[in-house]
């Protein structure tokens, strides 16, 4: 069995784009408490990333669940590795695990 | 359709026998819970593949049945 059509956009996306996170709304106006809590520790730690509104598109918002055998949203992924939704990022970022593994992975924070 | 408090305990303790379950109602509608499990069976794991293995155990319920639900794992 072939893999769905959007996995190869899903892979685009995160192959293309240093932080990525699939959400419900824009980074702008994310359109759900956990999609704007995500959104905001990004912007709070001065990440640059691409907000990809899955609701815009039910083939996206099925496809990214599948793709990262994960079944909510929103989803992180940092140079093309799924870090988690909104509940792993927080603690991450609380740790300070979520600065570090950017630094790692060499992306720019502010 | 929400699912209660008691449903997701039964069924983590199903999957985790030893498991210490702490869930509390975020939203009084039985669709929004923070649950907090402490297992054996977590450790080693990485917070993924934890939140994997709890997602496993409620059967599919999460992201249809359960809309929301507020997770952290620890042994």
């Amino acid at each position: 069995m072939s893999e769905p059509e959007i996995f190869k956009s899903i892979r685009n996306e995160i192959e293309t784009n240093d932080v990525v996170l699939f959400m419900k709304g824009s980074a702008k106006f994310p359109q759900c408490g956990f999609s704007a809590a995500v959104t905001h520790i990004l912007n709070t730690l001065g990440v640059e990333f691409k907000g990809i509104n899955v609701l815009e598109d039910p083939a996206l918002r099925e496809g990214i669940k599948q793709f990262s055998d994960w079944p909510t949203i929103p989803q992180l992924y940092i140079k093309g590795e799924f870090i988690g939704g909104c509940d792993i990022t927080k603690e991450m970022a609380q740790t300070g695990e979520l600065q570090g593994l950017l630094k790692e992975k060499g992306v720019k924070v502010a | 359709m929400p699912l209660a408090a008691s449903t997701i305990e039964s069924l983590i303790l199903e999957a985790f026998p030893d498991a210490k379950i702490k869930i509390t109602d975020l939203a009084g509608d039985n669709d929004h819970w923070a649950v907090e499990i402490i297992s054996e069976a977590f450790k080693g794991q990485n917070r993924i593949s934890q939140h994997k293995m709890v997602y496993s155990a409620l059967k599919g319920k999460m992201g249809g049945e359960l809309h929301a639900m507020q997770l952290k794992t620890s042994y």
